[in-house]
């Protein structure tokens, strides 16, 4: 397995309260991860420490490491916006910005310079939109502002828009929780393409999404990684009793 | 009306069969009185403007009667014992102590409000809210014992004189006089009393902006002031012209803290560095013997009309211009 | 791979360029903003001693001899408190109209822009506008008069500030009520008006404090008198005016007293601003939040 993220001995207190317990966990590159657990057992907190989305919570404090092919993010060293370039997040919500369709995808390549000239950039918004699967629905309306499609064609143009930046990894915090069934499973079909070419980590609230496009499984209790390894082994033989509890629906 | 009736009639009908009726109607009856009561003193605000400037236009009638409107209003000298009422100096005080105060507020305040908004840690805001929440309460006439204090002999002896040697050749920081009565001490004065209003204004407005806007810009990797500035300033603009017209009114009336320190010479000022004499002060001052001197009263009456159409002006505009700028494609 | 910041990028040297000047216009307005309370005390304590709040002004006060300015604390909270009692009786009722009926329906919107421009009026306006009702039905500067036209000042500043806080109420709570089967009549005067107290509070003593400090509108109203006010009908003193006319004077020992007179009138506003947050949070505890 080529490891593309490793997490060690990481430790995240809100205040006073320990929201993660010495987590060491490693994502596999070019796969999708998937973070599951019962709601409050810190999945979304441990997804946020990969793109240093937790630093925006004023009194997070946060020991430990989380080394992107070897590089320790929270080297003092390092520029946060270049993680979160390298690193996107698919929000739970959509929340496309008040601008328009085109401006939201081209938005991040004007942020970090990446084109040269008009033309590169429409180029560019069309070939992410493609690849997000939007572009049929709003190539004659590209000009429009982007809270006029519907939620799950915002979702869709969030992706476009993280994507555009060129990331390597893909967070998706509960990505699909605010969809339609339909937009659901577009979203998770897009998501299944694009890990030839992204490692994904995705957190889940529902089981059989996490069945669907799991290649790898953390499961989480109480702030600490109870398990992890390939779906297949977690889900067909879990080495713990808590995961086996969890698998089976008992709470 | 429907809404009045917290139980449809159908409904109730359907309870009457199985329970002792519940007392509704005395109860609905107290709600349309109560409601009516309410109404009328609702209409309270509305005729409360209409009163103000419907006193003052019948106070100042016979000012207007005698004199053309533009002899009043751009006329330069004011001598009531020989019936010359030139409004012109007055008004242009107001102007120049209000833009004056307004440009060297808005700058700093702006600034620091959306660092208090973006960037602060919650222990900075949760302490610089109330205290200035405090410095709000301050009373006008203390900001003038400040300005007649600490401004007035600041501008005399280090603001005049730097300018005097530097900036001699621009005319509005031209020194023409040796103390520091003057437009600038009124406009540091107001500069300072409107601070916390504008802050806590544009305050308000960036908190508005939801936080999932931030993020969305900040997790493709945007700096904060990109974000800020991208995304966030474009949602509040109106809401911060809405803060400073709001500022810019509050100056433009204030009487006591400028009275104090702006010199009250009727003259037409030409520099920063002249001494001016606003038109809350010409009230303030002559109230006194307003009566000795025939159309005197109805003069300063008149001066306190032109200050309330401006003002009313100010701000019906200000709220048009930004219901049209709140109806913007995509806010 | 290149994550190590690149301090000399634009947009680096942006976001350090604007935070810098952020963080001196902070302290810049907060400087010059304590530079006043600084120069109050500095230049109020001297001057200050029993005799000013405890004696009213002797004879040859005004040249520098002996007394004090009891006669313009005392007026000053006679007119303020007044002020504030006439003005609650609308203002209480306005914002819950607001509130309960109106909501966000075009009426509602009428008052509130009519409130802000209301707000928006200047003190001295209001002054100007009570003298020409004076003079019309020949009354006299008085407490009374002083008291009225402080409620009009102080009117806007409470109806928006209540509204700001009835309006952030949770609907769930207004809706849980009507669905009991309450009126809205009883919404408003059991659930909105419990819920908000403590925003109501804010509010009356927010009002308060901004009619205590007025010195334009009762210049015209109240008149100013050496003696405290025995009836409505009388004139009164107030501390503005009274620091006002103070430094107007040519002798030293009372401009003097003025600084000291503006002190005491920044004690009484710090204190009320004060004690209407210690009340805001006592009273928080019983409200749902």
């Amino acid at each position: 397995m080529d490891t593309h993220i490793q997490v060690k001995d990481l430790n995240v207190y809100y205040g006073k309260q320990q929201a993660l317990k010495d987590v060491n966990i490693e994502v596999p590159k070019k796969q999708i991860t998937v973070i599951m657990g019962p709601s409050g057992c810190g999945k979304t907190t441990l997804l946020k420490s990969l793109n240093r989305f937790l630093e925006l919570t004023d009194g997070t404090r946060i020991t430990g490491e989380v080394l992107v092919d070897g590089q320790n993010i929270y080297d003092r060293e390092v520029d946060v916006t270049e993680v979160r370039k390298i690193v996107g997040l698919l929000a739970q919500r959509p929340a496309p910005l008040p601008m328009s369709i085109y401006d939201n995808v081209a938005y991040g390549m004007h942020i970090h310079k990446m084109r040269n000239d008009r033309k590169e950039y429409k180029a560019a918004v069309r070939h992410y939109l493609e690849i997000a699967g939007l572009w049929e629905e709003v190539q004659k309306r590209l000009h429009d502002p982007a809270s006029s499609l519907s939620i799950g064609q915002q979702q869709r143009l969030c992706l476009a828009r993280g994507l555009a930046v060129e990331p390597e990894i893909i967070l998706g915090d509960e990505p699909t929780s605010a969809l339609d069934p339909i937009s659901s499973q577009n979203i998770e079909a897009r998501l299944l393409d694009l890990k030839q070419q992204y490692t994904t980590v995705i957190v889940t609230q529902t089981l059989r999404q996490a069945k669907r496009l799991a290649d790898h499984v953390i499961y989480m209790y109480m702030g600490e990684v109870i398990e992890s390894g390939p779906a297949k082994e977690v889900f067909t033989n879990p080495k713990h009793e808590r995961t086996r509890q969890y698998l089976e629906g008992l709470f | 009306m429907n809404d009045t009736h917290p139980v449809p009639p159908e409904i109730n009908e359907k309870i009457e069969g199985r329970s002792p009726r519940p007392s509704i109607a005395p109860r609905a009856r107290q709600d349309q009185r109560a409601r009516r009561v309410f109404f009328i003193i609702t209409l309270l605000p509305v005729f409360l403007i209409l009163a103000v400037t419907i006193a003052l236009l019948v106070r100042a009638w016979p000012i207007l009667q005698a004199y053309p409107l533009g002899d009043l209003l751009f006329g330069q000298v004011w001598k009531p014992s020989d019936k010359l009422f030139g409004f012109g100096p007055f008004i242009l005080g107001t102007l120049w102590v209000t833009v004056v105060g307004v440009l060297l507020s808005v700058p700093p305040c702006l600034l620091a409000s959306i660092y208090l908004a973006e960037y602060a840690h919650s222990a900075t805001r949760s302490f610089t809210k109330p205290v200035l929440d405090l410095l709000a309460a301050i009373p006008p006439v203390v900001y003038g014992v400040w300005g007649l204090l600490a401004i007035v002999p600041f501008v005399e002896k280090v603001l005049a004189p730097f300018a005097k040697r530097w900036l001699g050749s621009v005319s509005i920081f031209s020194v023409n006089q040796p103390t520091g009565f003057s437009i600038l001490s009124g406009g540091i004065v107001l500069a300072v009393m409107i601070a916390p209003l504008i802050i806590s204004v544009v305050y308000e407005i960036f908190a508005t902006v939801p936080n999932d806007l931030r993020h969305a810009s900040l997790a493709v990797g945007a700096t904060q002031w990109q974000t800020i500035r991208n995304i966030v300033l474009p949602q509040v603009t109106p809401g911060i012209i809405a803060a400073i017209v709001l500022g810019a009114s509050r100056a433009f009336g204030e009487t006591i803290a400028v009275l104090i320190v702006v010199g009250n010479v009727p003259q037409i000022p030409t520099s920063i560095f002249d001494s001016a004499y606003p038109l809350p002060a010409l009230i303030a001052n002559n109230y006194g013997d307003m009566m000795s001197i025939p159309l005197y009263d109805s003069a300063l009456l008149g001066a306190a009309l032109v200050l309330l159409v401006i003002i009313l002006i100010f701000n019906i505009l200000s709220t048009l211009v930004l219901q049209r700028m709140l109806r913007r494609k995509w806010a | 791979m290149g994550m190590k910041k690149k301090y000399w990028q634009r947009r680096h040297l942006m976001e350090l360029f604007m935070k810098t000047i952020m963080r001196i216009s902070l302290v810049v307005v907060a400087a010059s903003l304590g530079l006043i309370l600084w120069t109050v005390v500095m230049r109020g304590l001297p001057a200050m001693n029993w005799d000013m709040v405890t004696q009213v002004p002797k004879g040859g006060f005004y040249m520098g001899k002996e007394g004090g300015v009891l006669n313009a604390i005392i007026g000053s909270l006679y007119l303020a408190l007044g002020g504030t009692l006439l003005a609650m009786l609308f203002s209480l009722p306005i914002a819950l109209y607001l509130k309960t009926y109106l909501g966000a329906s075009k009426w509602g919107h009428y008052v509130r822009l009519s409130l802000d421009v209301l707000w928006g009026i200047p003190s001295i306006v209001y002054g100007a506008f009570g003298f020409t009702i004076m003079i019309s039905i020949g009354m006299r500067a008085s407490l009374l008069a002083g008291i009225i036209v402080l409620a009009l000042v102080e009117l806007p500043i409470m109806v928006r500030a209540m509204d700001e806080v009835i309006r952030r109420m949770p609907t769930d709570l207004e809706q849980a009520a009507l669905a009991l089967g309450s009126t809205k009549f009883e919404v408003a005067m059991q659930v909105v008006t419990r819920q908000m107290l403590p925003g109501i509070m804010t509010a009356i003593l927010l009002a308060f404090g901004r009619g205590i400090g007025d010195a334009a509108s009762v210049l015209f109203t109240a008149g100013y008198t050496d003696r405290i006010p025995t009836s409505l009908l009388r004139p009164t003193a107030s501390l503005p005016l009274a620091v006002f006319f103070q430094l107007g004077s040519p002798f030293p020992e009372v401009q003097q007293r003025g600084y000291a007179s503006a002190l005491i009138l920044t004690v009484i506003v710090l204190a009320v601003s004060l004690g209407s947050r210690w009340l805001s949070s006592r009273l928080n505890k019983y409200t749902v939040k």
